[in-house]
């Protein structure tokens, strides 16, 4: 295969990855990895450094339709970027002394997860009145549009929880050069009980901060290359386009199944190769 | 009293002026990654990747001075290396300018959360 050969298949893989990633809000990187290591044979570590990149991407482009709408609560995300950034130095600065089979494997189970919790039936909580005296402090509360076209208001739970909970989803992502979508959903909707609609915004706006903050790590250790990268890149983003314009109006739910069918087995391929040590 | 209310910085202002920072980042950076791409192709086009073993990438692609020389080399990697700078520096540029706004917001709390995340990811960089 030629270097323009590869690159197109590439961006057609990305694509897709941008396009899935963005309608599910689980993010480019958890298809990305397996599909460049698998499909492509490129070692893990070109594969970790060009889904990071991706999701940098990814984030940025989506984030700022989202932000426009007035659904992200960026206080909320600012706040909370300050457990994902701390944990995300912390990853990329663990990942170089953990055996790529491990990472291999990690990865799998982290796929697994991601699958299960984009199968979870939202519950999409409303919490109102004054909050708990950290939220309040924090001025987390917030408002979003609904799709009458009236605001409204919520605040949240358990802050402390979620704080934790996005140091463990900063750490991921750092590790694995993934967003880690579905820890911090995790984290809002089922932690801090953020609406969904704000949660799955909020989240997106936050992986790219969370992202740039390993990214000097990993272009300094020469994971970053930018013949993977550039069609990768292009691709997420072409696809992460489309998905946010779909967002509002399609219904997910097949796509999700089929989605998570996808994930889990690539799961199974990745878990498998790192026992065996082939990563 | 003053005639005229002064136009005090909203939440709504700030949400606009990022959305389009984070848009105009993001279409920057894919811009030069495409001219890079274009050099990149033409160059090694019919050449035969290797990614199967991890080499990690010369200096000439990862410290930002030597990608900064080389690109203005015409080198379609470098390019798109410089390209790849620009993403990442769109959320830090973000979270620059979100300082900036609750500054203006004289959000003193928010100041300071934003000042720490910054510092965190300077410090890797």
């Amino acid at each position: 295969m030629t270097i323009l050969l590869f690159t197109i298949s590439l961006l057609l893989i990305s694509i897709m990855a941008g396009l899935l990633g963005s309608l599910t809000g689980l993010g480019g990187g958890v298809v990305l990895i397996p599909m460049l290591t698998l499909l492509f044979k490129v070692d893990i570590h070109y594969a970790i450094g060009t889904s990071l990149i991706s999701v940098i991407a990814t984030s940025s482009g989506a984030a700022s339709a989202y932000v426009k709408e007035g659904i992200s609560n960026i206080r909320l995300g600012m706040f909370l970027e300050l457990a994902t950034t701390f944990g995300a130095i912390t990853g990329a600065f663990l990942a170089a002394f953990i055996s790529t089979s491990f990472i291999a494997i990690l990865f799998g189970f982290i796929l697994v997860f991601s699958s299960i919790v984009s199968l979870l039936k939202h519950e999409d909580h409303l919490v109102t009145g004054e909050g708990s005296r950290l939220a309040r402090v924090h001025k987390l509360k917030g408002s979003y549009p609904t799709a009458e076209g009236e605001q409204r208001n919520y605040t949240v739970k358990n802050v402390v929880g979620g704080f934790a909970m996005m140091n463990v989803a900063g750490i991921i992502s750092g590790l694995l050069g993934i967003g880690s979508g579905a820890l911090k959903v995790i984290a809002m909707d089922h932690i801090m009980k953020v609406p969904f609609k704000v949660s799955t915004t909020t989240s997106n706006f936050m992986i790219g901060v969370t992202a740039a903050a390993s990214a000097g790590i990993y272009l300094r250790r020469g994971y970053i290359d930018p013949g993977l990268s550039m069609p990768v890149v292009a691709g997420v983003l072409i696809g992460a386009f489309f998905g946010t314009r779909i967002l509002f109006t399609a219904k997910t739910k097949t796509l999700k199944i089929l989605f998570a069918i996808v994930i889990l087995f690539l799961a199974i391929e990745m878990i498998y190769n790192g026992i065996q040590h082939r990563m | 009293m003053e005639s005229t209310p002064k136009h005090k910085i909203q939440d709504r202002d700030i949400e606009n002026i990022m959305g389009n920072l984070l848009r105009y980042g993001v279409l920057a950076s894919l811009f030069v990654v495409l001219i890079g791409a274009a050099f990149y192709l033409l160059q090694h086009g019919s050449e035969t990747p290797n990614y199967k073993k991890f080499l990690g990438e010369p200096k000439r692609l990862s410290e930002f001075k030597q990608v900064w020389y080389s690109a203005f080399q015409g080198r379609g990697r470098s390019i798109i290396q410089l390209g790849l700078f620009i993403l990442i520096a769109t959320p830090i540029a973000r979270i620059v300018f979100s300082i900036i706004g609750y500054i203006l917001e004289r959000d003193y709390l928010y100041i300071i959360i934003t000042v720490i995340v910054l510092g965190v990811i300077l410090f890797s960089l």
